[in-house]
C-alpha cells in the first residue's frame, strides 16, 4: 500500500476512535447542567449525587478524549503537510481559536468540576459546569466551521501557482459563516447531545432492570429522555437542511448520497438499496418516485444533477457513501420513534412498567454512536475525491517528507494502543456502572420529586 | 539582525510565550512523572500524581494551543516539522497518551502489579516526553537538511546526534528540578523532606547538564550567540538565568517554596528566551544551504490571517489567564486525597 492510502487509513481510523468520546463529552455535559440546575433549585442533595456520579462518567470520557484529540492536531501536519501548506492561512486560524477558547475554557473548569466539590461553593460549582459544557460546544464549533471550510470554502483567495498555491484568507466572517458552517455544526451537535443522552438513557435504564438505584434512574432516564426528545426532532430539522445544503453547493456528494447517475427531475429517493456503480442501477431497492426532488427543491420538477456530469475523476466512491447515509437516517428516524415512545409512556405514567422498551433503552446508547460515525463517512468520503472541495485533491496533500514504512509503524501501533485503549475504557465504564452512584438510594425516596 | 517590529515579529513571540507556558506548566507535572518511580509507599505516589491531578490536562493545553497556532501563523514550519519529524513525533504522541491513561487508570484499582504497571507508564512517559522535546528544539539549534521546496530531507536517525541528545536530557534535568520543587510545595511531612533532599540533587544536575549544553553551543554553534554580539544587553537574560538557578536552593533552605518555584519558572522563562533570541528571525535553520531556512517571512500566512490571529489572541489571552490563575489558586494548598482523588 503507498503512503496516500495508508495516510486516509490511519486519518479515517484515529478520527473515527476520537469521534467516540467528545460527543459523549458535550452530550452529558449539557446534562450535567440541567441536573445542577435542579440541585441549586431545590436544594435536594439526591440531585447533588445524581451530577457527581455522571461527572465521573464524564471525566472518564473526556480523558481518553483528550488523549486521542492531541493525536488528530498533530497529524495534519505530520500526514498532510502539503494541505496544511495549502489551508494553514485559513484552516490553523480556526483550529487556533479552538484552543485559545474553547480548550482553555474546558479543561480550566474541568479541574474545578471534577474535583472541586470542596474547594468551592455550589454556585462557584455549577457555573464551572456550565463553562465545561460551553467549552465542549465551542470545541465542535471551531472544529466544524474548519471542516465545513474544506466542505464548502468561502472567504478567500488561492495566491501563487504549483506547490506554492495556497488559499489565503480574505474575509474571515465569510469563511466562518461558510455556507454549510450553520447546518452542518447544529447537525453535528445534536448528534452529540443524543450521544451522551442515550448513554444515560442505557445506564439507568439498566439499573432499572436490575432493580438498582430506582429513583436515580427514573429521574436520569426522565431528564434525558427530554433532551432526546429535542435532539432527535432537531436532528431531523438539521439533516434535512444539510441536504438542502449539499444539494447546491457538493452536488456530486448528494448524487453519491442517493445515487443519481444522470442529471434528472422527479428524483427518487431511494429507502434502501445496493448500489452497482459499474451498471450505474440500485438493486434490491424501494424508492418513492420524485421524493428527492421534493425535498431539496419543494417541487418534484427540481432539477438533480447526477454523477455523470461530473469528470469519472471528480466523482466520489458511491455504494459507501449511498449505504452510510441511509443507515444513518434510518438511524435517525429509529431515535425519533425510541424518543417519542419513551415520552408516551412517561405521560401515560407506565414508562418503567414497559420492560422492553427499558431493554430497547439499554442498546439505544449505539445508535448515535453509529450515527455519528457512518454520517461522518458520508461527509468524508462524498467530499472525494477532494481534500479541500473543488481546491486541493486528497492525493496532492500528503507529506512528501514521509514514507510508507513509517506510517505503517504508527499505523500499527496506533491499532494496538486504541484497541488497549477502549478495552481499557470499556472495562472502567463497566466498573463505574456496576458501582453506581453514591448512596442516592438511601435518601428517602419522591422528595421534591416530579410526578413519576 | 533587522529587527522591524511587524506582525511576523510579534507572532514568533507569541508562539514564544504559549511554548514558555507550557514548558513552566507542563513542565512541572512532566517532572513530578520523572521523579514518581522514586516515591515508593502507594499512598505517597497518589499524592504525587493527584498534585497534577487537577492541572495537567490544562498544561498540556498549552501545547495544543501552541501547535494550532503555528499551523496558522506559520504553516510552513508546521508542515515541515511535523513531516520531517513524523516517526519522533509519532513516539511523542503515543507517549501522551500513555501518561494521559496512566493518570487516568492508576489508581482505579487495587492490585498492586495494575498500580506498578500504570506508575512505571506514568514515569517512563513523562520522562520521554522532556526528553523529546528537548531532542526537538535541538533540531531547532542544529539546523535540519531542508529542500527548496521547504520539505525536510533527511532522516529520523540524522536527528539524533550527542548534541541533540545532549538537550534532550537537559530537558528531563530540567523538568524533574522544576517538579521536585513543584512537590516540595504541595506536601507536607516525610515526602516533603524527601522531595526537599532531591531538590538538591536535581539543580545539581541539571547545572552539570546546562553547563555542557551551554559550552557545546558556544563551540559548536556560535550562530545562537550572534545577537547576542550584536545587542549585549540580550546578557541580561543569560545574568538573569543564573541568578534565578542560583537562588531556588537558597529560598528552598528558607522554607520559601512557591518563592523557589517562582525563580525557577524564570529560569525556564529565560532559557527559552535565550533559545529564541538565539534563533530569531529563523524558526528552522536549513544544514544544507541557509537559504532554504525557515523564517518568520518565507513560512508565514499572510499578513490579513496574523492580523486576525493577533485580535483572536488579544481577546483570548486575559481569559486564559484568568482562568489559569484563578484554577491554580482555587487548587492551592497542600495535597489531600479524597474519594475524587486520582
Amino acid at each position: 500500500m503507498d503512503v496516500e492510502i495508508l495516510s486516509r487509513i490511519q486519518f479515517a481510523f484515529t478520527i473515527a476512535f476520537h469521534y467516540i468520546y467528545p460527543p459523549l463529552s458535550i452530550g452529558i455535559a449539557i446534562i450535567l447542567v440541567i441536573m445542577e440546575g435542579m440541585y441549586l433549585k431545590t436544594k435536594d442533595k439526591f440531585y447533588e449525587n445524581m451530577t457527581k456520579f455522571w461527572v465521573k462518567v464524564f471525566a472518564l470520557t473526556f480523558a481518553v478524549g483528550v488523549a486521542t484529540g492531541i493525536v488528530m492536531e498533530f497529524e495534519f501536519g505530520t500526514n498532510w503537510a502539503t494541505y496544511s501548506r495549502f489551508v494553514g492561512d485559513v484552516f490553523g486560524s480556526a483550529l487556533a481559536a479552538e484552543g485559545i477558547f474553547a480548550f482553555f475554557l474546558e479543561s480550566g473548569f474541568l479541574a474545578v468540576l471534577v474535583f472541586g466539590w470542596e474547594k468551592v461553593g455550589p454556585k462557584m460549582h455549577f457555573f464551572s459546569t456550565i463553562m465545561v459544557s460551553l467549552g465542549s460546544m465551542f470545541s465542535a464549533v471551531w472544529i466544524v466551521v474548519a471542516n465545513s471550510w474544506q466542505q464548502t470554502p468561502a472567504g478567500f483567495h488561492v495566491v501563487g501557482e504549483g506547490i506554492n498555491a495556497r488559499a489565503e484568507i480574505t474575509d474571515f466572517w465569510a469563511m466562518v459563516f461558510n455556507p454549510s458552517s450553520i447546518d452542518r455544526l447544529s447537525h453535528v451537535l445534536s448528534g452529540c447531545w443524543l450521544a451522551g443522552a442515550f448513554l444515560i438513557i442505557s445506564v439507568s435504564a439498566y439499573y432499572l432492570l436490575k432493580d438498582r438505584h430506582i429513583r436515580f434512574a427514573k429521574s436520569s432516564i426522565k431528564i434525558a429522555l427530554v433532551v432526546v426528545m429535542i435532539a432527535s426532532l432537531f436532528q431531523l430539522f438539521t439533516g434535512h437542511r444539510s441536504a438542502v445544503g449539499i444539494s447546491k453547493n457538493q452536488p456530486a456528494k448528494l448524487a453519491a448520497m442517493e445515487a443519481v447517475f444522470d442529471d434528472q427531475t422527479n428524483a427518487p429517493l431511494y429507502l434502501f438499496g445496493w448500489v452497482d456503480e459499474n451498471n450505474q442501477r440500485v438493486s434490491f431497492s424501494i424508492a418513492v418516485p420524485g421524493m428527492l426532488s421534493y425535498l431539496i427543491g419543494f417541487d418534484t420538477n427540481t432539477k438533480v444533477t447526477g454523477l455523470n456530469s461530473f469528470k469519472k475523476e471528480d466523482r466520489p466512491p458511491v455504494n459507501i457513501v449511498f449505504q452510510a447515509y441511509h443507515l444513518m437516517v434510518a438511524i435517525g428516524f429509529t431515535l425519533i420513534g425510541i424518543s417519542l415512545l419513551g415520552v408516551f409512556f412517561w405521560w401515560r405514567g407506565t414508562l418503567f412498567k414497559q420492560k422492553w422498551l427499558l431493554w430497547i433503552f439499554v442498546f439505544s446508547v449505539l445508535l448515535p454512536q453509529i450515527a455519528n460515525q457512518i454520517g461522518w463517512i458520508t461527509a468524508e468520503v462524498g467530499r472525494q475525491p477532494w481534500i479541500v472541495y473543488g481546491l486541493l485533491r486528497t492525493s496532492e496533500g500528503l507529506s512528501k517528507a514521509v514514507e510508507a514504512g513509517q506510517v505503517w509503524f504508527s499505523l500499527v501501533l496506533f491499532t494496538l494502543i486504541y484497541i488497549g485503549l477502549f478495552i481499557l475504557f470499556i472495562y472502567l465504564l463497566n466498573e463505574k456502572i456496576q458501582h453506581g452512584p453514591e448512596d442516592a438510594d438511601s435518601i428517602p425516596s419522591e422528595i421534591g420529586h416530579p410526578k413519576a | 539582525m533587522e529587527f522591524t517590529f511587524d506582525l511576523n515579529t510579534i507572532w514568533f513571540f507569541l508562539i514564544g510565550i504559549l511554548l514558555v507556558g507550557y514548558a513552566i506548566l507542563d513542565g512541572f507535572d512532566l517532572g513530578v512523572g520523572a521523579l514518581h518511580l522514586f516515591v515508593k509507599d502507594d499512598i505517597d505516589r497518589r499524592i504525587m500524581i493527584n498534585s497534577i491531578g487537577p492541572v495537567w490536562d490544562g498544561n498540556e493545553v498549552w501545547l495544543v494551543t501552541g501547535g494550532g497556532a503555528l499551523f496558522a501563523a506559520f504553516p510552513h514550519v508546521y508542515a515541515t516539522v511535523f513531516s520531517g519529524f513524523y516517526s519522533a513525533l509519532m513516539m511523542l504522541l503515543f507517549m501522551l497518551i500513555f501518561r494521559a491513561v496512566a493518570i487516568e487508570f492508576r489508581s482505579k484499582q487495587q492490585m498492586k502489579w495494575w498500580r506498578q504497571m500504570w506508575d512505571v507508564a506514568f514515569s517512563v512517559a513523562s520522562i520521554f516526553i522532556a526528553f523529546l522535546a528537548g531532542v526537538a528544539v535541538a533540531n531547532l539549534i542544529t539546523g535540519i537538511p531542508i529542500g527548496p521546496d521547504k520539505e525536510f530531507i533527511g532522516t529520523f536517525w540524522g536527528l539524533i546526534n550527542p548534541y541533540t541528545v545532549l538537550v534532550g536530557v537537559t530537558t528531563v534535568s530540567l523538568f524533574m528540578m522544576h517538579g521536585a520543587i513543584y512537590g516540595v510545595m504541595k506536601t507536607e511531612g516525610e515526602l516533603q523532606n524527601k522531595l526537599r533532599s532531591w531538590v538538591n540533587n536535581t539543580i545539581i544536575f541539571f547545572i552539570i547538564c546546562y553547563i555542557t549544553t551551554t559550552m557545546a553551543t558556544l563551540i559548536y554553534y556560535p550562530h545562537m550567540i550572534q545577537h547576542f554580539k550584536e545587542f549585549p544587553a540580550l546578557f541580561v537574560l543569560a545574568i538573569l538565568n543564573m541568578l534565578a538557578i542560583a537562588n531556588i536552593p537558597r529560598e528552598i533552605s528558607r522554607k520559601k517554596e512557591f518563592l523557589a518555584f517562582l525563580s525557577s519558572c524564570a529560569s525556564i522563562a529565560a532559557l527559552l528566551s535565550l533559545f529564541a533570541f538565539g534563533l530569531f528571525p529563523n524558526f528552522v535553520l536549513a544544514s544544507n544551504n541557509p537559504e532554504y531556512s525557515l523564517n518568520i517571512y518565507n513560512a508565514a500566512s499572510s499578513q490579513k490571517t496574523l492580523n486576525i490571529m493577533l485580535i483572536i489572541a488579544l481577546i483570548g489571552i486575559p481569559f486564559v489567564l484568568a482562568y489559569t490563575i484563578s484554577i491554580y489558586w482555587i487548587f492551592r494548598g497542600k495535597v489531600k486525597l479524597n474519594n475524587m482523588s486520582y
